[in-house]
């Protein structure tokens, strides 16, 4: 076994376990760490194949700015442990053989091609972050500004959305 | 050299734990975290591709989504701080208002 395989195993026990203690922990708050750790796990991976910019950037604003924002929100609405109200029959009894249905099927379309496509493996050193940028400001700058302009509409919806009316 | 059908099990096994913390969550804000979790689970498919073909779009189809996934966060807690003023609960299922 191989380095890289090991921290890969790792890394995905801990992002797998992270998702179920968020599935499982009753408080938001607790949720909300749990996100922390699956998403600081995942930046692991992104480094671990190589793509050194993403990771950075899933760590600033994933873990950063989204979840400080989560966390700000749960705690401004102190929010409680969450009540069991009536639980709908079919999710209770349908609802977790399904999802693991669901991640079958994609695991196995998803995998099955991938090996027909391109049996290659993962980790190359092809992305710089020079070349992203490059190709941000190329090849995809249209779709950039838009991106501005959509955090700008966001930003002004937030704002009316939150403001107490008079 | 860890082969790119790992990284994608593992993403839909992420994404499969997002869709059932979907179904099973009660709280909104715990839901609006399953909706992330899912998100985080294709960018890890979106990269994975990217570097196995050698192609850098996958890459910037992940930043793009996570910019939209930023901007989706500041409204959709907007949203939630509104539906707990007017309501006093964060439980979706007093959230009924459309409901026949």
């Amino acid at each position: 076994m191989t380095p890289q395989l090991l921290i890969f195993f790792v890394l995905a026990a801990l992002a797998v376990v992270g998702s179920l203690s968020l599935i499982l922990q009753k408080h938001p708050i607790h949720s909300a760490l749990s996100l922390i750790v699956v998403m600081v796990a995942l930046a692991g991976l992104y480094l671990l194949m190589g793509a050194e910019f993403v990771a950075a950037v899933q760590i600033i604003v994933y873990g950063g700015a989204i979840m400080v924002l989560f966390v700000f929100v749960i705690m401004l609405l102190n929010a409680g442990i969450e009540e069991h109200t009536n639980f709908s029959k079919l999710a209770g009894y349908a609802g977790v053989p399904l999802g693991i249905a669901l991640t079958g099927f994609i695991a196995a379309a998803i995998a099955r091609s991938t090996d027909t496509v391109h049996a290659a493996t993962t980790g190359g050193t092809i992305a710089s972050t020079r070349q992203i940028s490059t190709m941000i400001f190329k090849e995809f700058v249209y779709p950039f500004e838009l991106t501005s302009f959509l955090i700008l509409v966001a930003i002004m919806g937030a704002i009316v959305l939150a403001q107490r009316e008079k | 050299m860890v082969p790119t059908s790992y990284y994608v099990i593992l993403s839909a096994v992420l994404f499969g734990l997002g869709v059932i913390a979907f179904i099973f969550k009660r709280n909104i804000i715990s839901i609006f975290m399953s909706i992330e979790l899912m998100l985080n689970a294709v960018n890890l498919a979106f990269v994975a591709f990217s570097q196995s073909k050698g192609n850098l779009d996958g890459q910037i189809f992940v930043l793009f989504v996570i910019i939209v996934a930023a901007a989706e966060a500041a409204v959709g807690l907007g949203i939630i701080i509104l539906i707990a003023r007017n309501r006093q609960s964060l439980n979706v299922e007093r959230v009924d208002l459309l409901k026949l």
